[in-house]
C-alpha cells in the first residue's frame, strides 16, 4: 500500500496539455501544406516571415496566407465550441450534454437564414446568428431564472430539468421558424442557407474577436476550474463546501453561449464538436476540469482544422462543408464511446 | 457552537417547526429523531445554510448564517447529504481532496497538506484501497464510507450528518459511529445526525432532539430525552426497553 504522490497529477496536467498544444500546431502544419498546391515544407519560414511582415506577394506566401486564415477561424471555432461543450455538461452535470441543447445555435440559425433569406452580406449574417444566439441565450435566462440561481444563494436546486426542457422547447420554436424560411427561400439561396445549417468554413477568414471570446472564456474557466470540479461532483451540495453554485452556474451559461454564439456566427450550426471532442477527452483524461479544460479546447480546435482540411481536400476541387465530416467522424465515435460506457458501467 | 433563534419550518404549506430555540455545544453529539416527513433533513440543511429559513435564524460561532462568506463558513461546518447523485466517474481520491477546496483559495492543485488529511480522512473510514476507483463504481456502503471520508477531509468543527448509518453493514454502522463519538469526544469537534435506529444514536448521542411534526419539539441530554413515552409519541408507535448487559435496547412493541 503506498501513499499518495501529490504532484503526480500536476505533472500529469502538464504532459497531457503540452501533448495536445503539439498535436495542435501539428494540425496547423499540415492545413497549412495540404491542399490543391502542395507546399513544400523548407518554403514554410519563408512564407511565414512574409505574411509577419505583411508582404503576401509570393505564391507560397499567398497560399498559406488564405489556409492559415481559414484554418486559424477553424482552430478557433473548434476549441470554442469543445470548451462550452465542457461547461454546458458540467452546468447539466450530464456528459451527454452539448452546446447547443439549449437551443442557442438554433436561435443563432433564425437570425443566420433570415440574413440569407434576404441575400445579405455575409457580415450581416454572422451578425445575425450573432444576435438570434444572444436572443436565445436571454430568454432562457429569464425563462429558467430558478435553476440557475435566482437572489438567494441558499436556494440553489441543482436541478436543471427546468432550463433543459425551456431550452429544448425554445429549440423546437426556432426550427420550426428555421423550416419556414427554407420552404419559402428561392432556389439560388437555398444552397447557401442548408451550408450554413451543416456547418461551413469556406468563408472564413483571419479574424480576431473568436480569439479574445476564446482567450477570455478559457481565462475564466481555468480560474473556476477546482469550483467546476466541486459542482460536477456534488451539484447543489458545492455550498457546503465554499462555492457559490447559484454565481458559478450562471457565470457558466453566459459565458458557453458567448461561445457557442461567437462560434456558430463563423462556422454555422457546426455539430459534433462540442459533444464528442469534450466527451472524448474525459474519457482520456479524467474528468478533472484542471486537465480536461486546456486539453478539451486544444483537442477540439486541432480536431475542427484537421476535419477542414479533409473538407477542402477530399473531394477537390468540390469543397465539402466541414459539417458533413465532423457529423460522419464524429457519430461512429459517439456510439463507440457510449457502448464503452455501458459495459464499464454494467 | 450553533444555535437557532426562534426558527420556523414549513414545507408544502405544513408547519415543521415553531419557535425553536436551542444550541449545541463544543463536544456535543446531537442526534435528530422523528417519523417521515417530520423536518429531520429540512432542519439540517436549514442547520447548514444550504436552505433559508422560514422565520428566525441560525447562527454559528455567534455568527448569523447570511453574514458568513461561503469559504469561511465551509471551513466550520461539514454537510453530508442523505444521498449521492454522481454524473461524472471522478476517483474516490479526487472527491476526497476536493473537500479541501475551502482552504486553498488561491491555488490551482491541492498542496502536500491536503493529501495527508485525505489520506488520514480514507484510512480512517477504511477506504484507503479504493483511492484510484471511479465513484460511481463504489457499492453503496463504500460510496458512503467515501463521502464521510471527504467530510473529515474538511476538517470543521462541526459537523451535520444526514444518516451517516445510511446503506453501511452492521459493522461499519458501529466503527462509523464510534469514530463519531471519538470525533467528539476527543477532538472537541460538535456533530449534529439524524438517523433511524434508536440503538445506535444511544451508544453515540450525548443529547437527542425529538421533532414531533406539528410544530413542537423536545431537546435535551440522552438520558432526559430518549425516554419510551416520549419516543413513542414523537414516532407515532409504541417503544418497549430493555436492559441486556448493562445496555438499554430499544424495540418497536406489537
Amino acid at each position: 500500500m503506498t501513499t499518495l504522490q501529490p504532484d503526480a497529477a500536476q505533472r500529469r496536467q502538464r504532459v497531457i496539455v503540452a501533448l495536445m498544444a503539439v498535436l495542435a500546431l501539428l494540425a496547423l502544419l499540415v492545413s497549412g501544406v495540404v491542399g490543391s498546391v502542395s507546399l513544400a515544407l523548407g518554403e514554410l519560414p519563408g512564407a511565414l516571415a512574409d505574411i509577419a511582415a505583411g508582404r503576401v506577394s509570393s505564391l507560397s506566401a499567398t497560399l498559406l496566407d488564405l489556409r492559415l486564415g481559414r484554418a486559424t477561424a477553424a482552430f478557433a471555432t473548434g476549441a470554442a465550441l469543445a470548451l462550452a461543450g465542457v461547461m454546458m455538461q458540467a452546468l447539466l452535470r450530464n456528459p451527454l450534454a452539448d452546446p447547443y441543447v439549449l437551443g442557442i445555435s438554433s436561435g443563432a440559425a433564425v437570425g443566420a437564414l433570415l440574413a440569407l433569406l434576404f441575400g445579405a452580406a455575409l457580415w450581416v449574417v454572422e451578425l445575425g446568428a450573432l444576435a438570434g444566439a444572444l436572443a436565445i441565450s436571454l430568454l432562457l435566462f429569464l425563462l429558467a431564472r430558478r435553476d440557475l440561481g435566482g437572489q438567494g444563494r441558499a436556494e440553489v436546486t441543482g436541478d436543471s430539468s427546468t432550463l433543459l426542457l425551456t431550452g429544448v422547447i425554445l429549440a423546437s420554436a426556432c426550427m420550426a421558424l428555421v423550416t419556414l424560411m427554407l420552404s419559402i427561400a428561392p432556389e439560388s439561396r437555398l444552397r447557401g442557407m442548408v451550408f450554413w445549417m451543416i456547418g461551413d468554413l469556406s468563408g472564413a477568414q483571419w479574424r480576431v474577436l473568436p480569439w479574445v471570446v476564446l482567450g477570455g472564456a478559457l481565462a475564466f474557466a481555468l480560474r473556476q476550474a477546482r469550483a467546476l470540479n466541486v459542482m460536477a461532483l456534488h451539484a447543489d451540495g458545492a455550498s457546503a463546501l465554499g462555492v457559490d453554485a447559484g454565481a458559478l452556474r450562471r457565470a457558466l451559461f453566459v459565458v458557453s453561449a458567448l461561445l457557442t454564439a461567437s462560434a456558430v456566427s463563423t462556422a454555422g450550426s457546426l455539430g459534433f464538436v462540442g459533444l464528442i471532442v469534450p466527451h472524448a477527452c474525459r474519457y482520456a483524461f479524467g474528468p478533472d476540469h484542471r486537465v480536461l479544460l486546456p486539453a478539451a479546447a486544444l483537442a477540439g480546435g486541432a480536431f475542427l482544422v484537421l476535419a477542414d482540411t479533409l473538407a477542402r481536400t477530399v473531394l477537390a476541387p468540390q469543397q465539402l462543408p466541414v459539417g458533413v465530416l465532423t457529423a460522419l467522424i464524429g457519430v461512429p465515435i459517439f456510439l463507440l464511446q457510449l457502448h464503452q460506457l455501458r459495459l464499464r458501467r454494467s | 457552537m450553533i444555535a437557532t433563534n426562534k426558527l420556523c419550518l414549513r414545507a408544502g404549506g405544513r408547519l415543521l417547526l415553531e419557535d425553536f430555540n436551542w444550541h449545541a455545544g463544543k463536544g456535543e453529539c446531537w442526534c435528530i429523531i422523528g417519523r417521515n416527513g417530520a423536518g429531520k433533513s429540512t432542519l439540517l440543511r436549514t442547520l447548514a445554510g444550504m436552505r433559508a429559513a422560514d422565520g428566525g435564524s441560525v447562527s454559528i460561532g455567534g455568527r448569523v448564517l447570511s453574514q458568513w462568506p461561503l469559504v469561511a463558513l465551509a471551513r466550520e461546518r461539514a454537510y453530508l447529504a442523505q444521498s449521492r447523485s454522481d454524473a461524472f466517474g471522478y476517483r474516490v481520491i479526487e472527491s476526497v481532496l476536493m473537500a479541501r477546496h475551502p482552504y486553498h483559495a488561491d491555488r490551482y492543485w491541492e498542496g502536500s497538506d491536503d493529501h495527508v488529511a485525505a489520506e488520514a480522512a480514507l484510512r480512517a473510514l477504511d477506504v484507503f484501497e479504493l483511492a484510484q476507483r471511479d465513484v460511481r463504481t463504489l457499492s453503496g456502503g463504500e460510496r458512503q464510507r467515501v463521502a464521510i471520508a471527504a467530510l473529515l477531509a474538511q476538517d470543521t468543527p462541526l459537523l451535520l450528518l444526514d444518516e451517516p448509518a445510511n446503506a453501511l453493514d452492521l459493522a461499519h454502522q458501529v466503527s462509523v459511529m464510534k469514530l463519531v463519538a471519538a470525533l467528539c469526544r476527543q477532538q472537541g469537534k460538535t456533530v449534529v445526525m439524524v438517523g433511524h435506529d434508536l440503538n445506535l444514536a444511544q451508544q453515540v448521542a450525548s443529547h437527542a432532539l425529538l421533532l414531533m411534526g406539528d410544530g413542537h419539539w423536545r431537546a435535551g441530554p440522552v438520558a432526559d430525552t430518549l425516554q419510551p413515552a416520549l419516543l413513542s409519541a414523537c414516532l407515532g408507535h409504541p417503544i418497549q426497553t430493555i436492559v441486556h448487559q448493562g445496555r438499554t435496547i430499544y424495540m418497536a412493541g406489537q
